[in-house]
């Protein structure tokens, strides 16, 4: 359903105004102070998980390390569990790490929370399985749905996030978080203008039909697919167009983030999520009630494209 | 310390090799006997395999659409070397795809080099696997595919590429000399390493088993 320009209730980064670390351990701070502008990308002020490989001793370090190769290298290590071709850490990247990216360390210190989506308090073993249902297209995998709550990879990933939070405040809004909320595109957002940004600057990466790349032997992505068959279900956040745009925005190109106009970002995303891709889950035989139910965002979920219905699915 | 293998019987058929006129140039030809210049062979070896200590690339087992985009930079400027540049400036576009066709199909030679020190290997592994991201730094194999090996066409096989070679083309970026890559990927990763990370990824990938059975 395109619902243009609607506040995105469910956007993550909504809220990311919040307090840099170092000053919140500052007691000169003056806390009736307005609070401080939410640091820019690359800017100071992000919570730093320790460094790269230098996990803890024993068999804690051990459970970390299982969960880090889970969320980069979930093909493998999760394979079961996966329908489609991604890793968790595509759309979360540097292993989880990046702020502005969807970073665990964030999301590990917010943690029970409510969420609409679902309507009730999940835990972050909810929330996996969650990424795994969607954003992993579990219902395609040879399991055929997410792991179960209690299966012990969920444990190992959670390991692994709660070390990446060490030292981060519990249940504060950590800047950030979720991916940065974007201003509205001067014009309405467009497919057709996005097809040229795509060709122009995602293309040799992302292929040309969004297949995604291989490398010369054929074994897994190196770039993933964006639609399609191998790429994420119809109930992920990722199919939302202000969702992708955010991302897009500050993550895409690979290695020039932030380099799209504000209006090429949304153009772009909108051209991406306007191509079918595995069904919603929560579909079972009646389109038009899963759009009303839980489409009521900006997406492209039972409109036409090509006169095709989207929604419908791309077979698994 | 490098290690060729070459074979008696790639020796032999190099030499035999004969030009027929009009015909659609041979790149065997090109590469062994030049195109009216230096022979390509003369630099980069008799098997493609290239020279650390010339810093002169390996050919062999490339892409041949990398390598004719190559030829191609330094023909119109994007890619500015005084050595290379002269060789390539003479090529016409029929002998471009046909030595980059001949290179591409040579067997990889075995040029990787030692494991360097285990600092530099460090260093340079963790910049190839992880990159550096508070720099915006993604990681080599992001682009260059798991093991360095290429993503064709597009992004070249870099494992098994001489350290000297590969460290002078970051610093080409950097200076400006090279600006042939497709929407300034690589000149956006170049310009942001230091001249201690250009030392040690480049002694990594050269490290590397270069592509197998491409
Ligand atoms: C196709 C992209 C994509 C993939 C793949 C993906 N995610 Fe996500 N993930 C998202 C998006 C988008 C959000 C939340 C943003 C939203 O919904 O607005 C998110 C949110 C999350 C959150 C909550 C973040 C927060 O701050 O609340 C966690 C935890 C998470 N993902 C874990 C995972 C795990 C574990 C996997 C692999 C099993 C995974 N994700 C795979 C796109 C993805
Ligand atoms: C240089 C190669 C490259 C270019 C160019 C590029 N991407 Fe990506 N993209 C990637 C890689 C690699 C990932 C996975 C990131 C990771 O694993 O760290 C990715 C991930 C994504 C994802 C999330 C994962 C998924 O499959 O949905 C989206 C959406 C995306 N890119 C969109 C774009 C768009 C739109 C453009 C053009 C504006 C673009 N990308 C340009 C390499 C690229
Ligand atoms: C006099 C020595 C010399 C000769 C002869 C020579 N080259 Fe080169 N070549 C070089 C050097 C040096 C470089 C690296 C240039 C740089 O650093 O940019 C190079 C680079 C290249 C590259 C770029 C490789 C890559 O990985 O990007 C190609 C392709 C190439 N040469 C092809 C040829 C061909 C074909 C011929 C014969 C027509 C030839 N060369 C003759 C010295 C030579
Ligand atoms: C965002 C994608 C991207 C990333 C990340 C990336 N590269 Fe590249 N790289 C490219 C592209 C594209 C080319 C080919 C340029 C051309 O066509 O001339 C290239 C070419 C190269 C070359 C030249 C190879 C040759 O034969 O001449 C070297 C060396 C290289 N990259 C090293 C690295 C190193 C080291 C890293 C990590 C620090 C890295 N690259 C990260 C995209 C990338």
């Amino acid at each position: 359903m395109r619902t243009l320009y609607l506040q995105p209730a469910v956007t993550l980064a909504a809220a990311l105004i919040a307090m840099p670390l170092a000053a919140a351990q500052d007691k000169r701070v003056d806390y009736q102070a307005e609070l401080p502008k939410s640091p820019g990308v690359g800017e100071s002020g992000y919570h730093v998980p320790p460094p790269h490989g230098d996990y803890p001793k024993g068999p804690f370090g051990e459970a970390v390390k299982r969960g880090e190769a889970l969320f980069t290298d979930t093909q493998t290590n999760a394979g079961e569990y996966v329908g489609n071709g991604l890793n968790c850490a595509n759309c979360h990247v540097d292993a989880g790490r990046l702020a502005n990216s969807a970073p665990l360390w964030a999301a590990w210190v917010a943690y029970p929370a409510y969420r609409k989506k679902n309507d009730h308090v999940n835990s972050m073993e909810e929330r996996i399985r969650g990424c795994f249902t969607y954003s992993m297209n579990a219902k395609g995998s040879k399991v055929g749905h997410a792991p179960e709550p209690g299966t012990p990879l969920l444990t190992d990933m959670e390991a692994y996030m709660y070390w990446l939070a060490k030292g981060a405040p519990t249940g504060e809004k950590l800047p950030g978080r979720g991916y940065p909320k974007l201003d509205k595109p001067p014009k309405p957002y467009s497919p057709e203008r996005g097809a040229k940004v795509y060709a122009d600057n995602c293309a040799i990466c992302h292929g040309d039909t969004g297949q995604g790349r291989h490398t010369a032997d054929g074994k897994g992505y190196v770039f993933p697919p964006l639609w399609g068959k191998d790429s994420f279900n119809w109930g992920a956040g990722m199919h939302r167009v202000n969702t992708a745009a955010a991302f897009i925005k500050a993550n895409m190109p690979l290695g020039k983030p932030e380099s799209l106009s504000l209006q090429d970002a949304w153009d772009v995303a909108a051209f991406v999520n306007h191509h079918d891709r595995p069904s919603d889950p929560r579909e079972k035989g009646d389109l038009a009630d899963t759009d009303a139910k839980f489409h009521k965002h900006q997406c492209y979920y039972g409109d036409k494209a090509d006169g095709k219905v989207l929604g419908t699915g791309t077979g698994n | 310390m490098y290690k060729h293998t070459l074979t008696p019987v790639m020796l032999l058929i190099g030499g035999l090799t004969v030009t027929t006129a009009h015909a659609a140039p041979d790149g065997k030809d090109i590469a062994m006997k030049g195109a009216g210049g230096v022979p390509c062979q003369a630099c980069h070896g008799l098997n493609g395999e290239g020279n650390e200590a010339g810093g002169y690339p390996r050919l062999a087992g490339m892409n041949a659409e990398y390598l004719a985009h190559q030829l191609k930079s330094f023909k119109n400027g994007s890619r500015k070397n005084p050595v290379m540049a002269p060789q390539a400036a003479s090529l016409t576009d029929a002998q471009v795809k046909a030595v980059a066709n001949y290179y591409a199909q040579l067997p990889v030679p075995v040029v990787q080099a030692p494991t360097p020190p285990a600092e530099l290997m460090t260093a340079g592994e963790s910049l190839a696997r992880n990159g550096r991201w508070s720099d915006t730094i993604p990681a080599c194999i992001q682009c260059h595919g798991p093991h360095g090996q290429g993503v064709d066409p597009y992004f070249p096989d870099i494992a098994g590429q001489h350290a000297s070679y590969i460290a002078h083309q970051l610093k080409a970026w950097q200076s400006g000399q090279r600006s042939n890559d497709p929407n300034g990927l690589m000149a956006a990763v170049a310009k942001r390493l230091s001249d201690a990370d250009i030392k040690a990824v480049a002694a990594y990938f050269a490290s590397q088993p270069a592509a197998a059975g491409k």
